[in-house]
């Protein structure tokens, strides 16, 4: 039984500091997350993987206080779901990142504040695996 | 060439077990047709729209084999906007003079819900429960609020305010006015907003006849023209549902730039429109869109609401039918919907819920998922 990343590319695991995985433009210079094969800007089609930065800004942000249509959620529902929080965060200079919050609690989001990356726990799978997924946490 | 409406038919909107979306479809066509004096046989061609019903042409069958052109449009929440656009270019491109626009609907109970890849965004997205409308828009009202100086009390304001205008309205899902204080305390589902404070999907449909305008007066006194009806899509850089990710740089949304088209087609602008229907998918998307559409600067929402300015009496009455939050959104019918609505205000037909000071223009528009926006413009 180990831990497993809930998609392969997007974030680098394991690593002592893992990071997100997007793209960037050869062309343009913009930033997409997760990586895409083509310029959502200019077209281009000469995109490179870029890791992206652990730290950011919390741009908006909002809470899920019930559990997601399932399918497609794949989480904790019933009497297991607990609410979290979602947002942007936005890496300087790069691209807002739509996320989960380890934070759900509208007294503690605040708009602006210094957030960063975390590896944490989402569901188990059939083979007892720890499914884990990507999210960012407050700066204390 | 220009396009009037001189017939508009609704289904009611709410729960109708044993009654599928087809035949709310006929029914709607059924009283378009009337109120427009014409016969089915008379209709040269239709576009239908809808979400859950995969053929609205098969309509057809219950009105009458004619053999017209009929086409079937979805189109997210802007599907009735774009089957009402693609309706009155066909007028405007000279190819018939009388054609049926219809939307109809029969959702669920729940939030809507689909694969997240056929809106190319990744599986993981969904699995991990990012896939939902509604935690968008609290995010994007919850961001408005804090940029703007919006309060959580106006927000339960315009929910109230529309809950009441259902009220007035016989074809509206919900028809109880809710207090302030209820709407605030209702669970919160995606913060700042509560239940009461969302739209429900539910079932319905509406229809429009429409004309070149020359030929309007042989079938009504009181012609509405169709003066815009535009259809826009994100651009990069908009704040839109079903993101994964957002550039650093800000564009503004779908709505804007189909509003803005929309003023520059009829070439008038927010300042001459006297009654708005605006997108309630929740009472903070109809404080955004007020601004986003040109009605007010961002910000301004908070007193306007609280000198009481979106009500029936209002300088800027808005969603007099109480729009979403009191009629649910049957997603192909919605925006047509709106346009039954602004047509009986225009009429001065509209009852308990008629806006004073003879209205002369009307204004609707629809914001939805993946991002598109449609706005139609109309005026006596």
């Amino acid at each position: 039984m180990g831990r497993v990343p809930i998609a392969e590319g997007i974030f680098t695991w394991p690593a002592h500091e893992p990071q997100l995985i997007g793209s960037r433009c050869g062309a343009c210079g913009i930033v997409t997350f997760p990586s895409q094969d083509s310029c959502p800007r200019c077209a281009s089609t000469t995109m490179e993987e870029a890791l992206l930065s652990r730290r950011g800004r919390l741009w908006a942000w909002t809470t899920q206080d019930f559990p997601p249509p399932s399918p497609p959620y794949s989480g904790p529902t019933g009497e297991d779901f607990v609410p979290f929080g979602v947002g942007y965060v936005e890496l300087p200079g790069e691209v807002k990142v739509e996320t989960r919050l380890t934070e759900a609690d509208p007294e503690v989001l605040v708009h602006g504040m210094e957030m960063e990356l975390a590896i944490v726990p989402f569901r188990t799978d059939d083979e007892g695996n720890e499914v884990v997924t990507f999210a960012f946490r407050p700066v204390a | 060439m220009d396009v009037a409406i001189v017939g508009v038919g609704l289904h009611p909107f709410g729960r109708f077990p044993g009654v599928s979306g087809i035949d709310m479809g006929a029914i709607a066509i059924r009283r378009a047709l009337a109120d427009a004096g014409v016969e089915w046989r008379d209709i040269q061609f239709a576009f239908g729209g809808s979400y859950e019903v995969d053929n609205p042409d098969a309509v057809v069958a219950l009105l009458g084999l004619t053999g017209i052109p009929f086409v079937d449009v979805y189109n997210g929440c802007a599907t009735a906007a774009s089957a009402l656009t693609l309706a009155a270019n066909t007028i405007r491109l000279g190819e018939y003079d009388l054609g049926v626009a219809v939307g109809m609907d029969k959702h669920l109970p729940g939030a809507f819900s689909a694969d997240p890849r056929s809106y190319a965004c990744p599986s993981w997205y969904g699995e991990l429960g990012q896939f939902v409308t509604t935690k968008f828009f609290g995010m994007k009202i919850n961001k408005y609020m804090h940029d703007h100086g919006i309060s959580h009390t106006t927000l339960a304001k315009v929910a109230a305010k529309n809950y009441r205008n259902g009220a007035l309205s016989p074809n509206a899902f919900r028809r109880k006015p809710l207090a302030e204080e209820d709407i605030l305390a209702s669970p919160m589902l995606n913060y700042p907003l509560t239940q009461y404070m969302f739209c429900s999907p539910d079932e319905g449909a509406a229809a429009v006849v429409l004309c070149r305008a020359e030929h309007a007066h042989r079938y009504t006194d009181t012609p509405i023209y169709l003066r815009a009806a535009t259809v826009r899509t994100r651009r990069l850089g908009a704040f839109e549902v079903h993101s994964p990710w957002l550039p650093i740089d800000e564009t503004p949304g779908p709505t804007v730039d189909a509003s803005r088209a929309a003023f520059e087609m009829a070439g008038i602008g927010p300042e001459d429109v006297d009654v708005i229907q605006l997108q309630d998918t929740d009472a903070g998307a109809e404080v955004i869109h007020l601004a986003e559409n040109g009605f007010c600067a961002d910000g301004d929402q908070e007193a306007l609401v609280a000198d009481g300015a979106l009500e029936i009496d209002g300088p800027l009455p808005v969603n007099t039918d109480g729009g979403l939050i009191a009629n649910g959104e049957p997603i192909g019918a919605s925006g047509l919907r709106q346009v039954h609505e602004i047509v009986l205000q225009l009429r001065g037909q509209a009852g308990d819920r008629q806006v004073g000071g003879n209205p002369q223009v009307g204004y609707t528009q629809l914001y939805g998922a993946p991002g598109t926006a449609g706005v139609s413009i109309l005026s006596r």
